[in-house]
């Protein structure tokens, strides 16, 4: 018997605090599994978001950098540009990057900075217990939208993919989701390359995962599943909608 | 013989059930015994069924899952 699943060199023994069927423990798993495929663990330098992911710097075995919140991307840059060499990515969520951090993000894309993002997608405030967010979905319940969200309230939810590819800085921008298996190895495959995208010198790199919060949304981990599937999926379509390597036929 | 192997971990396990769904043959099953979390971890109560696809640990959020595998015959 040859073991062919353990957990990757990137990800440290401490025990994720993540609530049961949380699907950051899964993205997670899949950064640290990019990151030892490419062999890059020496060299790579992650910048941790606020949120629910405020301690992936206990998580990830590598060099982790805190930033204040929303400005994980700007923190990135500078050590980007300090340390060239380095592979770095940001870890964030939704309230995170497409909140208070909507300017840092889409300034880091506009400039085409080459890091790696990785934007974790739940539709809520996930932390501060469930919290209406700019991703929520309309007629979504919140604890600030005890009603569900309504557009003559509360507007729109973000696209951030959409948006973000409305600019010529981005290299290569995608949506994935963990909905099930076959999905979260497509995820693997996309944050792979955008880690790679990176290594290449090719420019700002950003895989939007789209995850669950059953606990927040008041449903099991199973059921939580099920609900992005047919709610979260359908708003927010799956794809690649920028890759520059892709012009290049590779 | 199985083709393949789950290994528990059941100190990290929580309970959620998303390798129970994931696994296409019906391996594995909430167990009753408690982890010092206070949750009933996962376990393989069919072992013998197990092919070693590795699709529960793919799922899993808290690699509570290690999988073997026999290394397939070359002809």
């Amino acid at each position: 018997m040859n073991t062919v699943f353990q957990k990757p060199e990137t990800l440290t023994d401490v025990q994720m605090h993540y609530c049961p069927g949380c699907t950051h423990g899964i993205i997670h798993r899949l950064v640290a599994e990019a990151i030892d495929s490419l062999g890059v663990r020496e060299q790579t330098v992650g910048v941790a978001s606020v949120g629910c992911s405020v301690f992936a710097y206990d998580y990830f075995n590598c060099d982790m950098q805190q930033a204040a919140h929303g400005r994980a991307p700007a923190v990135a840059t500078g050590i980007k540009r300090v340390l060239p060499e380095s592979i770095v990515f940001t870890y964030q969520g939704d309230g995170d990057l497409a909140s208070i951090g909507m300017a840092e993000i889409v300034h880091a894309a506009a400039r085409g900075e080459n890091i790696t993002v990785i934007f974790v997608n739940n539709a809520i405030y996930g932390m501060t217990s469930g919290q209406m967010a700019p991703t929520s979905l309309l007629g979504q319940k919140t604890a600030t939208s005890p009603r569900g969200r309504t557009v003559e309230e509360m507007g729109y939810p973000i696209k951030v993919c959409e948006l973000l590819a409305t600019l010529d800085g981005p290299a290569y921008l995608t949506r994935v989701s963990t909905h099930d298996s076959r999905h979260v190895l497509q995820a693997g495959k996309a944050i792979k390359k955008a880690f790679e995208i990176q290594q290449q010198k090719k420019g700002f790199a950003l895989v939007e995962v789209l995850s669950t919060c059953s606990v927040n949304w008041g449903m099991t981990p199973v059921n939580a599943l099920k609900w992005m599937e047919e709610n979260m999926v359908p708003y927010y379509p799956l794809g690649v909608y920028r890759d520059v390597t892709a012009k290049e036929g590779n | 013989m199985p083709r393949g192997e789950v290994i528990v971990n059941s100190e990290l396990c929580k309970e959620c059930s998303l390798c129970v769904v994931a696994c296409p043959q019906d391996v594995l099953a909430i167990g009753k015994a408690i982890n010092s979390k206070g949750y009933h971890s996962v376990e393989a109560v069919a072992p013998e069924k197990c092919t070693g696809c590795t699709l529960c640990a793919v799922m899993c959020p808290d690699v509570v899952l290690t999988i073997r595998r026999k290394s397939p015959e070359r002809k």
